[in-house]
């Protein structure tokens, strides 16, 4: 490959200047004229029949201006398994504490709360199912009894009569006889617990219907198609009559992605034809109301050769899918497919279950049950290490999935840098080298840990993207990858650029509105630098094809011997030959005045070639369902006080195979983000839900961490390029947080000897464990 | 009933009348339509509404607007003159230090109220500086070094 101008260059990011001086516009900061305020009625129970909705005093109201209960919902929605309408209605159940079952639009916020407290409710209280284990049971009370008439994907397996909304199968080889050729066998428990994203942005949406019956909404989302369609679906209206425009995105992590408030506005927007409608979640509405991440049960059973060689595994895994598992059935799906970990298993069995139950709605949180069941997989390795006498680090390069091994599914890997980024980790960590004690009260240790992760999208998913050129020679690549803060803005054009030949700032990013920014499935499942850069980099080849056209004629050269540098077309025999790129912008004119071959506009789609299910009955891949993998691993240390039980966590270091990085700061950026998450999650995240009530939803009981509890960080990367992806690249965002967890709770555990099988791993854990 | 506030807001005299339950947030969001400053919780816990009031820093979500008379506020608004970023500003470019940007310009107030208290922090001055204001995208690392990069830009 030639050398790359703008590939592997940290540019700034283009979205900075607006961020610096408070000037980029998220959707609570968009006034529009004679807009109104929604607020929600909420379930006060777990799982409750709604007898009755009396809206009447809340209407009587002055300022009321619309008020919405349940009957406004004709259609159940959702992204997998439709079963969810946006509001409960009355003779039907409420199926969480915290779902909506009414709304009031009104002229301000405080008559709206009014008119809320107006509203009343009469509720038979139903038993309630606030364990996935217990929910799996015969007796359980069943939360959705019409499971079996709702539509789903053809990939999801619903159980009807049960709180069963999936169970993943995953057959390869024949555990059982693994385990009866096996030295020795392993059962280890684990669970993770709820937790919630935390975007610090709460999840914002505004809605208008004007008279000709266009919506506009404007919404704090990650996918505004996915939403638009969901909408569409919900009420039953033309893709053409519903624009979504996503602007600046306060972060989501996952909580934004699919569709959450969005249908609430909708009906109240209706109702108030010209008049906008604005809802903008509470702190604590985010933590009960949008997405969390889902809680879950893990089994591993493991054969093992006495050598370290791992012959089998069985995996159970039992998902706490909350009232609705309209995505969580897919994280289900996608704990299945990464079930192996980053390891050649001849042996995999899975049973991933997902379940419903009266908590808040599970949904896709960065790493996409990757790091759930990491906290598992990888502690289940050390675990097994330690009952053996064999070195976690020797384990781990025994089992490791190579170049040429084939991953848990049966997929044979061509490019696999799992090993190479061990032994990166291991190098920066010196695991080798006995932590240094400070202090007889304060115990260091050092823990690693891998992990992977793949896109669990469908199969067909598409994104496009569209390329203007400007008279100037300046650009306008279109797409509708959102910027999240991962830096899809910045990444995205240098893609097109590399292609073009001119420098990044000369492309201005344009996204986020239906109307206008071309088709994308939806950005999440760390697929929009490979997928839409996919669809940035066609767009941009499509667009240089062209140009290249104009200038043969324009230069009387034969295509095959220009090439575009620097802003002008080239002949490469004849490098004086050149004329400037942007003088082909409007095509060609010819002596008689006569125009050709313009506007000059590039088209990209992209939809990955032969990305097949896996068999039905088996689970196991055929070919490539999984569009590529992504692999590293996270060494650390960390000082856990045994007077206090406070853990510290001192280092992390990361290093994970990218394929090629497009922009190395924003990648470093983004490991270090992750690694800090991940600590979160391991040391004091927690949804704490008791029967079905969420205990802690705001930042004083939720804690995430802060500045002070920021470790040394130490970001690496391995290339192996991706084979179809752009450049190379392969996503990264969501990986990059998966190992951190379980490589905490391997220092721990090398720290004072004490495993802890749940997280978070908090203090008090800490000084029950070490009590004499 | 409404109270009668006057105030400077980066610089400008301003006077309005103001409902005794209303936050500095919401006037400024709401009355004065100055957005930059974010609302994340509503509850003095996040950081993200921070401004500085007579050269401290405060979350905006707590206190009262009748309470804002007679003050000297900044917000983020206020950093760049004539479109001219400041050091701090350049330096969270410069470094990454931002992504979803959401908590960015409370970061920033907080880190200008320090530097201008005290221009050469410690690692641990900063740190605590900005305990207050959360951020999920960063891991902070960049933020701190944007504010030391800031600071070393203070000449001695």
């Amino acid at each position: 490959m030639d050398q790359l101008k703008h590939i592997g260059k940290s540019y700034t990011r283009s979205d900075a200047v607006n961020k610096v001086t408070g000037s980029a516009e998220y959707v609570d900061d968009i006034r529009l004229p004679r807009m109104l305020y929604a607020q929600c009625v909420r379930s006060p129970h777990a799982h409750a029949k709604i007898l009755s909705v009396d809206t009447a005093a809340a209407w009587a109201m002055p300022g009321v201006r619309a008020v919405i209960t349940g009957e406004e919902y004709p259609n159940r929605a959702g992204l997998y398994l439709e079963d969810r309408y946006f509001m409960a209605k009355a003779g039907d159940t409420a199926k969480y504490r915290g779902e909506a079952v009414a709304a009031v639009a009104a002229e301000t916020p405080e008559i709206a709360q009014a008119a809320c407290a107006a509203i009343r409710v009469e509720y038979e209280v139903l038993p309630a199912v606030t364990n996935a284990v217990e929910g799996m049971k015969a007796d359980a009370p069943v939360i959705h009894p019409e499971l079996g008439s709702y539509k789903v994907a053809p990939i999801f397996y619903p159980k009807p009569g049960t709180n069963i909304s999936h169970h993943y199968v995953l057959r390869k080889g024949d555990f059982e006889v693994a385990s009866f050729q096996a030295d020795r066998v392993f059962t280890h428990k684990y669970y993770i617990p709820h937790v919630q994203h935390v975007p610090m942005e709460p999840h914002g949406c505004i809605a208008r219907y004007d008279p000709d019956g266009k919506l506009t909404v404007w919404a704090s989302c990650q996918s505004p198609y996915a939403v638009r369609q969901a909408l569409s679906v919900a009420f039953g209206l033309p893709l053409h009559k519903i624009r979504v425009i996503s602007q600046a995105v306060g972060g989501g992590f996952g909580a934004k992605a699919g569709t959450t408030l969005e249908g609430i506005v909708i009906p109240l927007a209706r109702q108030c034809q010209g008049r906008p409608v604005k809802l903008v979640y509470s702190r604590e509405d985010e933590f009960i109301n949008a997405y969390v991440r889902q809680g879950m049960h893990a089994t591993i059973t493991t054969a093992m050769r006495a050598d370290g060689k791992i012959l089998g595994v069985h995996n159970e895994f039992i998902w706490d899918g909350g009232a609705y598992t309209e995505y969580g059935v897919n994280i289900t799906k996608a704990g299945g497919w990464g079930s192996a970990g980053p390891y050649d298993i001849e042996n995999v069995w899975t049973d991933s279950y997902c379940v419903y139950t009266n908590h808040p709605v599970g949904g896709p949180y960065r790493g996409f049950g990757m790091c759930e069941i990491h906290f598992a997989i990888e502690q289940n390795i050390d675990q097994i290490a330690h009952e053996m006498g064999l070195s976690e680090v020797e384990i781990r390069r025994i089992n490791a999935l190579c170049p040429g091994g084939h991953t848990g599914m049966g997929e044979k890997m061509d490019v696999a840098g799992y090993a190479e980024c061990l032994e990166q980790v291991i190098r920066d960590i010196e695991y080798d080298v006995p932590s240094v004690q400070v202090s007889p009260t304060k115990i260091r240790a050092k823990g690693i840990a891998g992990g992977w992760k793949s896109p669990s999208m469908p199969t067909n998913a598409g994104s496009s993207a569209i390329l203007r050129m400007n008279e100037d020679g300046t650009f306008f690549l279109m797409s509708s990858g959102q910027e999240l803060g991962q830096g899809a803005a910045t990444v995205l054009p240098q893609i097109a650029a590399e292609v073009l030949s001119v420098p990044p700032h000369m492309i201005a990013f344009v996204s986020g509105d239906t109307d206008h920014t071309p088709y994308e499935w939806q950005t999440v499942a760390s697929r929009t630098t490979y997928c839409a850069g996919n669809a940035c980099k066609l767009a941009a080849e499509n667009l240089r094809d062209k140009l290249l056209d104009l200038a043969q004629i324009k230069m009387g050269a034969v295509k095959r011997d220009l090439e575009l540098c620097d802003g002008y077309i080239v002949h490469k025999i004849y490098p004086e030959r050149r004329i400037p790129m942007k003088d082909l912008a409007l095509g060609i004119t010819f002596d008689d005045g006569s125009g050709y071959g313009g506007p000059a506009i590039g088209v990209g789609t992209f939809t990955l070639e032969n990305n097949i299910n896996t068999d039905k009955k088996t689970g196991v891949a055929t070919h490539h369902p999984a569009a590529f993998w992504t692999m590293g691993a996270n060494g650390v240390e960390v000082e856990v006080d045994t007077e206090t039980g406070h853990i510290k966590v001192l280092k992390m270091c990361s290093c994970f195979d990218a394929g090629k990085v497009i922009n190395p700061a924003l990648f470093c950026a983004q490991s270090e983000g992750a690694m800090v998450q991940a600590l979160g999650t391991a040391l004091f995240e927690e949804l704490k839900l008791k029967d079905g009530k969420v205990l802690n939803p705001s930042f004083v009981d939720y804690k995430i961490p802060t500045a002070d509890d920021m470790p040394e960080l130490i970001p690496k990367f391995v290339e192996y390029a991706e084979p179809t992806g752009p450049y190379g690249a392969r996503g990264a965002g969501e990986p990059l947080m998966v190992p951190g967890a379980p490589a905490i709770a391997n220092a721990v555990f090398n720290a004072i000897g004490v495993r802890f099988t749940k997280m978070p791993i908090t203090p008090e854990d800490v000084l029950n464990a070490l009590k004499p | 009933m409404k109270y009668q506030i006057r105030f400077t807001l980066n610089g400008e005299e301003q006077e309005l009348y103001v409902p005794a339950n209303y936050t500095m947030l919401r006037v400024l969001r709401d009355e004065l339509n100055f957005m930059g400053t974010k609302e994340g919780c509503g509850a003095g816990e996040c950081g993200a509404c921070t401004v500085i009031a007579d050269g401290r820093p405060v979350n905006a979500c707590i206190v009262l607007a009748p309470e804002m008379d007679g003050m000297s506020i900044e917000t983020v608004e206020g950093l760049a003159k004539d479109g001219r970023l400041t050091p701090l500003q350049e330096a969270f470019v410069s470094h990454a230090a931002l992504q979803c940007g959401f908590c960015t310009p409370g970061f920033l107030m907080s880190a200008t109220a320090l530097l201008r208290e005290n221009p050469h922090p410690a690692r641990e001055e900063i740190i605590r500086a900005i305990s207050g204001n959360l951020c999920r995208c960063t891991g902070y690392v960049r933020i701190i070094e944007a504010i030391e990069d800031a600071a070393r830009d203070n000449g001695q």
